[in-house]
């Protein structure tokens, strides 16, 4: 008995061993893009990646979406079985650098030129302490209306360039008995929307300071009492439902001119092609009013984790994959985001995607470009996720005034910090 | 267990000194325990253990990850001053209220329905054994199924009201799953449709281990119906009662899952629970030692419930 279960550990540990010589030419990949169109965009990497003699093996996640997929990741760094890389977003790649587990691309970063392709603003979650840790995918913008244009053009509305145009236009949209604003009612949501409601009220400089910096100063400014009030103001337009509705049956209100507009990131782009619409003809896509040469962002990235020498090579050959152009292009074109960097050709881009990728460079020249903090990339997660309280708290009524939001919003931030 | 073994020893006569039968039979004597062993370490490790580290890990500073230099009772200090912070609620405020409101309504009306059942099928009527499941089933289904089928049926622009309305009754409204005051009463719904089924089969197992006989004396001392409940047949169900109350309080504090698939958290977060606080703040806000400090908190909650209860219990054994 004892002694076949001695074999049988001698026999388990020479699978292990012989597996570990194999892994060489494997890249094992933990990702939530499971869905039918970022599938897809993915398969575009795993060949490529094939064509170099790399296999890919996905790390399977119980349940879809992000939090299922950290908490996995969670476990198996805590157990030292790092995958070779995996899909994160924002602080999540500098927690995991300051604990010490992630690799070096600063070599092929080099090579490949990352540091001028890649917008300065990205690179502060792709690099750590001057290495090189994570590939950043694509770029999403969240400072976006997505607007239905036959019921546009039934309103006879034009695009909005102020706060108050935006209004007028909803109250168009109202009066001909469409939901001006379609939004649904989760924090996140309502937070994304308020960023764009943050950079249209008090300007670049201001959100930069308040949602970057987190200065105080601005925190509880008037300004950003001003902007609750907007908030509150654009919140009258939403149809009485909308609380806990997910974002993509908002966008079908909208694809299905039950909505006039939505404001959204522009992963929104993706529901309106996968229902075969066309910029331009079917939908419009504006910045959000009193937004446009700034760019409010989220990143997706692949962080690159400290494997053992052997499978530093599938490493490096995944992240040379990810950052290159067809790659960057190919990808982008599905998912409705814009390449992370800078220099690829937009030709095989829409409308939306082309106007994206110019304001990305414009911003990323002029200094405009801020990270989301709904999105997890203008403060920690402790402190993005009290901000979302705030901004649910105010939509949803426990907060009742802008004063008290903003006390409130000073408060909780305080307290994250 | 211990008898098993001592009844052993004094059957292997001591002056028998063959080898081999003195080795079978103490391994005899030790195979219950040996097939026990790994399920007692795991759990010492698994659930002690874990209580243990967590405990530990809520004095720490931890954020993303586990950290072991001990920094206080911060996490404490954070819960306790939030704990009155109502206006606005705070996270935790608004979960342990809601934990008050849910666990009251949940325990309460679960036990008082499940009664009520249990002494309607009592009554000998015909097709008991088709009512029977058709209660007991929905605690077959799992929370998530539970809820999501409720927040659908909820939903004003899906379920009852959409359905009212396109039935012509246009007056009718019901949006409490949209409605940050009364959305925990949903949860409450839920809850209660999903458990009172199987609380219901407690009684009836109570019901039916009730003497007949006692039953018959009272009657023919004149009892009515509803004496004869009152005074003798609720008051011997108390063994029922305490048990279907301990179910039921574990079952109200580890409803995440409830809130989460029906609710998603409500209305800015309105629905909480303390088990969503536990689970939101350690995992998605990587505030691990204010995680590890609430569940620390629902643990101490949870045994203020249960040790009353095994005392009770295990003083009424010698009787």
């Amino acid at each position: 008995m004892l002694r076949k279960l001695l074999i049988g550990t001698a026999l388990a540990t020479s699978f292990a061993f012989s597996a570990h010589a194999a892994d060489v030419k494997e890249v094992q990949m933990l990702h939530w893009w499971t869905s039918g169109g970022e599938a897809a965009a993915l398969n575009v990497l795993k060949q490529d990646l094939s064509k170099e003699g790399y296999a890919w093996k996905d790390v399977p996640v119980a349940g879809g979406g992000g939090d299922a997929a950290m908490t996995a990741l969670k476990a198996m760094v805590a157990a030292g079985n790092y995958p070779t890389a995996s899909q994160m977003l924002g602080y999540t790649v500098l927690d995991y650098a300051a604990a010490g587990v992630m690799g070096d691309l600063t070599e092929t970063a080099k090579k490949e030129g990352w540091d001028k392709s890649v917008p300065a603003a990205l690179q502060k979650f792709s690099v750590y302490d001057g290495k090189w840790v994570a590939a950043p995918v694509n770029v999403h913008s969240v400072n976006w209306l997505w607007i239905n244009k036959a019921v546009m053009d039934k309103i006879g509305g034009t695009e909005p360039k102020t706060f108050d145009d935006f209004v007028a236009l909803l109250d168009k949209a109202k009066a001909a008995g469409v939901i001006p604003l379609a939004l649904g009612g989760q924090n996140w949501q309502e937070a994304t929307m308020f960023d764009s409601v943050v950079l249209s009220t008090g300007g670049p400089e201001f959100y930069k300071k308040a949602f970057n910096d987190l200065d105080e100063e601005s925190l509880k400014s008037d300004t950003m009492k001003k902007s609750f009030d907007n908030l509150a103001k654009l919140v009258t337009y939403v149809d009485p439902n909308f609380s806990g509705r997910d974002w993509n049956l908002a966008t079908a209100m909208v694809i299905k001119g039950d909505a006039l507009v939505q404001v959204m990131g522009d992963w929104a782009k993706g529901e309106f092609h996968a229902a075969n619409k066309t910029p331009g003809t079917d939908f419009l896509c504006y910045r959000f009013p009193g937004t446009d040469g700034s760019v409010i962002y989220n990143s997706d990235m692949f962080g690159m984790f400290n494997v053992p020498d052997d499978r530093k090579a599938a490493q490096v050959a995944l992240a040379t994959a990810t950052l290159s152009k067809s790659f960057q292009s190919a990808f982008n074109v599905v998912k409705g985001s814009v390449p992370a960097r800078t220099d690829v050709p937009d030709t095989d881009f829409d409308a939306c995607g082309k106007k994206g990728i110019a304001d990305l460079k414009k911003a990323n020249e002029g200094g405009t470009l801020f990270g989301s903090l709904a999105q997890g990339y203008g403060a920690p997660p402790a402190v993005a996720n009290a901000y979302k309280d705030v901004v649910s708290k105010f939509v949803h009524g426990q907060i009742k005034t802008s004063d008290e939001a903003v006390t409130e919003l000073v408060k909780a931030i305080d307290d994250a910090k | 267990m211990s008898t098993v073994a001592e009844t052993r020893i004094k059957l292997t006569p001591e002056h028998d000194a063959r080898p081999g039968a003195s080795v079978r039979s103490r391994l005899q004597d030790l195979l219950p325990k040996i097939v026990l062993a790994p399920s007692f370490a795991a759990t010492i490790v698994f659930v002690y253990g874990f209580i243990l580290w967590t405990i530990y890990l809520s004095f720490t500073n931890s954020k993303t990850f586990p950290s072991y230099d001990i920094t206080g009772a911060r996490a404490y200090q954070r819960l306790w001053r939030w704990t009155f912070e109502s206006d606005p609620p705070s996270s935790w405020y608004t979960s342990i209220t809601n934990m008050g409101i849910f666990g009251f309504l949940y325990i309460g009306i679960c036990l008082a329905l499940g009664l009520f059942l249990a002494i309607l099928l009592d009554q000998k009527i015909r097709g008991e054994g088709v009512l029977r499941p058709i209660y007991l089933y929905p605690m077959a289904l799992s929370f998530i199924v539970t809820g999501v089928a409720w927040k659908w049926f909820l939903d004003p622009g899906l379920g009852l009201e959409q359905t009212l309305h396109q039935w012509g009754w246009t007056s009718f409204h019901f949006d409490w799953i949209k409605n940050k005051d009364f959305v925990i009463y949903t949860v409450v719904i839920a809850g209660v449709w999903q458990a009172s089924g199987f609380i219901m089969a407690m009684f009836l197992a109570g019901l039916r281990g009730i003497d007949g006989e006692i039953m018959k004396a009272a009657q023919i001392d004149g009892a009515s119906t509803f004496q004869l409940y009152r005074r003798i047949v609720i008051p011997l169900l108390r063994p029922v009662f305490l048990s279907a109350f301990i179910v039921l309080a574990h079952l109200a504090i580890k409803s995440y899952d409830l809130v989460v698939a029906l609710t998603s958290g409500g209305p800015g977060g309105s629905a909480w629970l303390p088990s969503n606080f536990m689970y939101e703040f350690t995992f998605k806000r990587n505030e691990m030692a204010v995680g590890s400090a609430s569940a620390v908190i629902m643990l101490m909650t949870l045994t203020a419930i249960i040790v009353p209860y095994l005392y009770s219990e295990l003083r009424e054994k010698p009787r």
